[in-house]
């Protein structure tokens, strides 16, 4: 009787969890499927305007065929560049600072702001930095946008700095400590380099966000038609171009508002596979 | 031998440690323990009695553990590591210890690891450098199986021999006081028997302290025994004493191996 009860009760148990899991096979088989699509869809539009002029023209005015995307794709990567030097100090220490000294006193004000800053809207970063340097200097500028990113890559840093400084094992620190290194000496010199691998993956998957957003250069980078190289100037990037082109009504910019879908996806899932490489490698 | 009794070189006075509002060492009064000169000093008791809190208190580790408090003195060839202005990096230089888990620094190759505690605080002398890196690594009775490899990763090497790698690593920066928390916990005998050779040696060189919860250990490389039960000290004394004519019945039973 009561092994009859328990094989019932396992039986329910066996199929609530068989349930349990085709949910998630399921879930898992419809994000894949959206991916996807998206992506099968993305080619289909975008793949015709992919040519070597692409990458090696900057864009042509409505109407006349050809050109590329250069002055974007090389904007991109110099605004999302300057944005990681911007923000790389300062999430460094912030992360520094929230792993190897727990007690400090800024720590709790350093936690609430790292957590509101990641949850933030991505545009208001762009007015943050619209207000601190578009203002104070006059007009738009790639160097803006860089501030934008960087303020949206500060806290995404911090907290990946964090978590990879917690999984260094206390034994590092505390046989660096024994040694007679000061604390500083210790985290410099042992436990960075024993993170170094995560926090190259941190720093790579941070610049693939950032590279993506298209919200906090509205009213920085702002966009502009030619290929620019000073960041005091205003300047393109992908997700701005994507944005402006898929709005107009022409068609031409359209496929290549898809391409640039498409060189983005390429973009971001290159650092992401580095970050990956990088991981193991080092 | 009047002489060598009165060579205290660390001495704890009503030593007390507290993780919060619980007492990790010094139940019942605080410890009083000397440490003498160029002697082997063996903490033994069962798990959990306080004999790595004690140790931890010798050069300050306990400043890193936030829950942690430390009243009453350590004196270090008489003066408190304690008292206010004292920095608790330069105990550490004179106090050096080696943990129950070999953690060679993975990052780093044998070499670096050794003179790790020179190179970062600035010496960079190559002879001075190579010099004190093969002393510490014949002090540590490794030199012979590294001497080809001293630039391969040092996590090539086996448990025993990282083991001895982060005995060199102390031994490098020259401290007069060696703490040892179970060194051979997680070794094989053969490295076990490395390690106990070598601590006969080393104390012509530093005071040692170490915690081992091996009576056998502590018998064949102490010269001396403290006993620690539930965080109190139970009984000090020479350790052909503690082994033969202990005088509290709580030593007598755990040597005879009655609990523990
Ligand atoms: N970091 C800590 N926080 C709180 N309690 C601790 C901590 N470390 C040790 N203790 C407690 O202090 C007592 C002594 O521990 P310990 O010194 O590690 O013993 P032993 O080394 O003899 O096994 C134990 O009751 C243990 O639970
Ligand atoms: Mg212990």
């Amino acid at each position: 009787m009561k092994t009859l009860e328990k094989d019932l009760a396992l039986r329910r148990r066996y199929r609530a969890e068989r349930f349990m899991m085709g949910l998630v096979a399921l879930g898992t088989l419809l994000a894949f499927l959206i991916l996807f699509l998206v992506l099968a869809y993305a080619l289909a539009q975008g793949v015709g305007a992919l040519n070597l002029d692409f990458f090696l023209k900057d864009m042509r005015p409505p109407g006349e065929s050809g050109g590329g995307l250069r002055q974007a794709i090389v904007g991109t990567l110099i605004v999302d560049g300057l944005g990681l030097l911007i923000a790389l100090p300062f999430g460094l220490a912030a992360g520094v600072l929230l792993a190897e000294y727990p007690d400090h006193p800024v720590n709790p004000y350093l936690r609430l702001l790292s957590d509101t800053l990641n949850g933030m809207p991505a545009i208001l970063f762009g007015l943050l930095a619209f207000v601190l340097i578009v203002k104070p200097m006059g007009g738009f500028s790639g160097l803006s946008g860089a501030f934008a990113l960087g303020f949206l890559m500060i806290p995404i840093l911090a907290r990946s700095t964090e978590g990879v400084l917690s999984l260094v094992p206390k034994e590092i620190r505390e046989a660096g400590l024994a040694l007679g290194l000061p604390r500083w000496r210790v985290i410099l010199s042992l436990v960075l380099p024993t993170a170094r691998a995560g926090l190259i993956t941190g720093v790579l998957l941070a610049f693939a966000r950032a590279a993506g957003e298209a919200a906090p250069l509205l009213f920085t980078a702002f966009g502009s038609p030619l290929l620019e190289l000073n960041p005091l100037k205003p300047m393109d990037t992908l997700p701005l171009r994507l944005f402006a082109f898929a709005i107009s009504p022409y068609e031409d910019w359209h496929r290549q508002a898809w391409a640039a879908g498409l060189v983005l996806f390429g973009l971001i899932t290159l650092t992401s596979l580095l970050a990956r490489w990088a991981s193991r490698r080092f | 031998m009047v002489k060598e009794a009165v060579d205290v070189h660390m001495e704890s006075k009503n030593l007390v440690v507290r993780y919060g509002s619980r007492v990790g060492v010094g139940v019942g009064g605080g410890v009083n323990l000397p440490l003498y000169r160029h002697k082997v000093t063996a903490l033994i008791g069962p798990s959990g009695c306080g004999k790595t809190t004690f140790l931890r208190a010798l050069n300050r580790m306990h400043d890193l553990t936030p829950i942690a408090r430390v009243e009453g003195e350590v004196l270090l060839d008489g003066e408190n590591i304690y008292a206010s202005g004292v920095d608790p990096v330069l105990v550490r230089r004179r106090v050096g210890m080696v943990f129950q888990k070999p953690t060679a620094f993975p990052t780093m190759s044998i070499y670096d690891n050794v003179a790790a505690g020179l190179k970062l605080v600035g010496i960079r002398d190559k002879r001075r450098l190579d010099e004190a890196v093969e002393r510490a690594l014949r002090g540590a009775a490794l030199w012979d199986e590294v001497k080809d490899r001293l630039r391969t990763p040092a996590s090539g090497l086996s448990g025993g021999q990282q083991q001895r790698l982060t005995i060199a690593r102390a031994l490098a920066v020259e401290p007069e006081v060696l703490l040892m928390d179970e060194p051979t916990a997680s070794l094989d005998p053969i490295s076990t028997q490395a390690i106990e050779d070598l601590l006969l040696s080393l104390k012509e060189q530093v005071t040692i302290v170490i915690v081992t919860h091996n009576m056998q250990q502590a018998a064949r490389v102490s010269d001396y025994t403290a006993f620690f039960l539930n965080g109190e000290m139970v009984e000090f004394g020479p350790t052909e004493t503690i082994f033969t004519r202990p005088k509290d019945l709580r030593t007598e039973a755990y040597i005879t191996g009655r609990f523990g």
